[in-house]
């Protein structure tokens, strides 16, 4: 079993009158089913205290510090006191996803203390701070490096800077309004995010999607693992200064991204799901289309990877970087790329079927895993993974059958239900949670995404390389800030 | 090596025309929404961002389109407002002025009061002819700088699909060096900031600080629907609801994201440099 995500609660305005955490767990071992196991915990709001578990259960840090910023509910004995989403300034004792509090309103930023990073001490230790605002187009955080020379002794990661407060912002809205929302929590996770919103919505509803709607949605979820999946290699060769492999995997996503465009309307694939199907058919024109583009994407994949390998400067600065341990990535409960990088034998589309991919007729699917856990093992599984994606993209547009787009859902919803989903996005495994209240509104929704449980992991692996390569490990790992803040 | 070399030039150039030839975007684009004039025009409730207002006078009912709050996601042109909007394809929008990208129809009668995007030819040399009046600042940047700007990118809490798009901009297709445009490390370097997101509460001290270090004169872009407005996040707890709640804002692009050939657009609004272009384009 691993923690598949924790999801607190305030359900004071309801018969029950409490908080509730929700520890959610998965089976991970091999055949095992599609289910997910919840333990639910109910806390007495005059005391909002609960054991907590990060001691055993690694995996749980961040979301317990989560829920003690958020709710107020204090998890008794973590190791780790301080504040995760709410930064510097923030008021004591208010708790923003409690109900009582109004969320509509911007709250003043008091003067504060310096944040406490956890830094190591001694003759010659160097502290690095990098960040929040880095040198070039990329999202904010604050890593906290102490070093001796070149070598990095601890890492300290602060991230949460772009936490906008989506969760609450939907709350009280109409389901169907709030997948808006659920669909620009992330950008280049755009279709995973709406996708999972979606089923989740779907389950509490308790309507099936038509076929064709399904195989549209896995087939537009393949094309984004795939853009991003080479623009991630083209990004980590941009982190072993290998500029024509950088430029070579830029100009291979742009032409996915152009593709995404006139399959969607939108570079991002936004706007193509919505709850009950798929707005926009896979028309032939357009499924021909694609599977020339598909082509032209291949043979440049094989081009810029046959580069790569065949480049001694390149592979030398991949291999042995960036250390991620099996064991490590168990206890983080690290998803996707990096999980199976590590050899983790884990992907959502295998293991919590969704899309085309809980058809009857299953699709034959590859799931990657490599065993080094360094650089190296992360682009080439990306690699592969890329090429799967092109082999069945082709394999779902050619089981492509006439019918409806979309099942037509009741608005309200069903009140008081909860729905749950696990989507394999480009990175890795995103959790969706979703409760409706009595009237069929968002209650609570919560998203768990792969980089939320991923980004410890880039803190450990960086500790295993010299400073001037964290860039190039933080790029194998390629995760979103703006999904992991919300 | 040679590999390396052979494989670039069988490649060729790839790398586009925009801005000095038009850039189509295809069929299913999402561009401004058009609102005509009739009855069947939506109400505000059907707007996921708030981007749909009414209100009403004696003429009668006035429906007002945001684009600054605009994600296009085209629910405004579904069924029953098929008659009454249509999904435009028209990206080129940024505006100097965020009143400019406020559109008003009224209902039952023709277009009363309509400010047009600024893409609109006569609308756009208008605002640019005014700003340019304005002798300020900006024009101040324009003399000294030329035909070159460079900018530092500042993420203020967005989803990161604006970074990306910026990030393409630097890529072989679209290039903007060959625009004398340029992405830089530090804000010291900069004349300008592009900015994307809504200014996160946990940001807001970060964007002040990158801002001040940026030397003046400078110019600020508020790049996509949620640094130009706030867009999906709005206001909250943890966002201040749009770059100018904080900030001054010279450029507002609108878009969710906006395509990286409207960021380009923006830039040279910024920049003044349409006219040279429109000269070229007649000529």
């Amino acid at each position: 079993m691993a923690l598949a995500t924790l999801v607190a609660s305030d359900e004071t305005t309801t018969p029950d009158a409490d908080l509730k955490v929700r520890y959610i767990f998965e089976p991970t071992a091999p055949g095992a089913p599609d289910q997910f196991v919840t333990l639910l915990v109910s806390v007495d709001p005059a005391r909002a205290e609960v054991p907590s578990l990060t001691a055993g259960i690694p995996a749980a840090n961040w979301h317990e510090r989560e829920m003690r910023d958020l709710f107020g509910i204090v998890p008794l004995g973590h190791p780790d006191p301080r504040p995760l989403v709410v930064h510097d300034g923030w008021p004591q004792g208010v708790f923003p996803l409690r109900k009582s509090f109004d969320g509509s309103r911007r709250v003043s930023i008091e003067p504060a203390e310096e944040f406490p990073h956890l830094a190591a001490t001694g003759e010659g230790v160097f502290e690095i701070p990098v960040g929040p605002i880095h040198a070039g187009i990329i999202e904010p955080g604050h890593f906290r490096f102490t070093s001796v020379g070149e070598t990095v002794l601890h890492l300290d990661a602060r991230l949460f800077y772009t936490h906008r407060g989506l969760e609450k912002r939907m709350e009280g809205l109409s389901p169907l309004d709030a997948f808006s929302i659920a669909e620009r929590i992330c950008g280049v996770c755009s279709l995973a995010h709406g996708l999972g919103y979606c089923e989740a919505l779907e389950h509490i509803a308790g309507i099936d999607v038509p076929p064709r709607a399904r195989l549209i949605r896995s087939i537009a979820l393949e094309l984004e693992r795939l853009y991003n999946h080479v623009g991630d290699i083209g990004n980590m060769c941009a982190g072993a200064s290998f500029h024509y492999g950088t430029a070579t995997g830029l100009r291979l996503k742009e032409a996915l991204q152009q593709m995404n465009e006139r399959l969607a309307g939108n570079r991002f694939l936004r706007g193509l799901v919505i709850p009950g199907g798929v707005r926009l058919d896979l028309s032939n024109d357009v499924a021909r289309d694609l599977n020339t583009t598909l082509e032209h994407t291949l043979a440049g994949l094989d081009g810029l990877m046959g580069r790569i390998e065949a480049n001694p400067s390149i592979v030398d600065r991949l291999d042995d970087t960036g250390i991620l341990s099996y064991q490590a990535a168990r206890d983080l409960a690290v998803a996707g790329v990096a999980a199976r990088a590590s050899g983790i034998d884990r992907d959502a589309r295998r293991d919590h079927p969704h899309g085309a991919f809980a058809d009857r007729a299953p699709l034959d699917f590859h799931v990657v895993t490599a065993s080094a856990g360094d650089a190296m093992a992360r682009m080439t599984v990306r690699a592969l993974e890329a090429r799967e994606s092109i082999r069945l993209i082709g394999e779902l547009i050619r089981r492509l059958e006439p019918g409806s787009l979309q099942t037509i859902l009741t608005d309200p919803l069903p009140g008081g239900r909860i729905g749950i989903s696990a989507i394999e996005s480009p990175r890795g495994a995103a959790v969706h949670w979703l409760r409706t209240d009595s009237h069929g509104r968002v209650d609570r929704y919560h998203l768990r995404s792969p980089s939320y449980h991923n980004w410890p992991a880039v803190a450990l692996a960086g500790q295993t390389a010299i400073v001037p390569d964290f860039p190039l490990v933080n790029k194998s790992f390629e995760l979103c800030y703006s999904c992991t803040d919300r | 090596m040679l590999r390396i070399v052979l494989n670039a030039l069988r490649t060729g150039v790839v790398t586009t025309r925009y801005p000095w030839e038009p850039s189509v975007p295809p069929d299913r684009f999402r561009g401004a929404p058009v609102f005509r004039a009739g009855s069947r025009l939506p109400p505000p409730s059907v707007c996921p961002t708030g981007a749909i207002s009414e209100r009403f006078d004696e003429q009668g009912r006035h429906v007002g389109l945001d684009l600054a709050r605009c994600v296009f996601c085209g629910r405004c042109a579904e069924h029953p407002w098929q008659e009454a909007v249509t999904v435009g394809r028209d990206f080129e929008l940024a505006a100097r002025a965020r009143d400019d990208l406020r559109i008003e129809v009224v209902a039952d009668a023709p277009v009363a009061a309509a400010a047009p995007p600024a893409s609109d030819s006569s609308a756009d040399l208008s605002a640019v002819a005014v700003a340019e009046a304005e002798a300020g600042v900006k024009a101040e940047i324009r003399s000294v700088l030329g035909r070159s700007l460079h900018l530092r990118h500042l993420d203020a809490g967005s989803c990161n699909a604006c970074d990306w798009e910026l990030t393409a901009l630097l890529n072989p297709v679209y290039d903007v060096r060959r625009l004398g445009i340029d992405f830089v490390a530090s804000p010291r370097h900069a004349d300008g900031v592009a900015i994307t997101g809504p200014v996160t509460r946990n940001l807001e001290t970060a964007v002040h600080r990158t801002f001040e270090a940026i030397p003046d004169p400078r110019l600020v872009i508020a790049v996509g629907a949620c640094a130009a407005s706030g867009g999906m996040v709005g206001e909250g707890y943890a966002s201040a609801g749009g770059v100018d709640r904080v900030l001054p804002v010279d450029v507002y692009i609108p878009g969710c994201p906006p395509r990286p050939e409207a960021i380009i657009f923006g830039i040279l609004v910024a920049l003044g440099r349409l006219d040279a272009r429109r000269a070229l384009r007649t000529s």
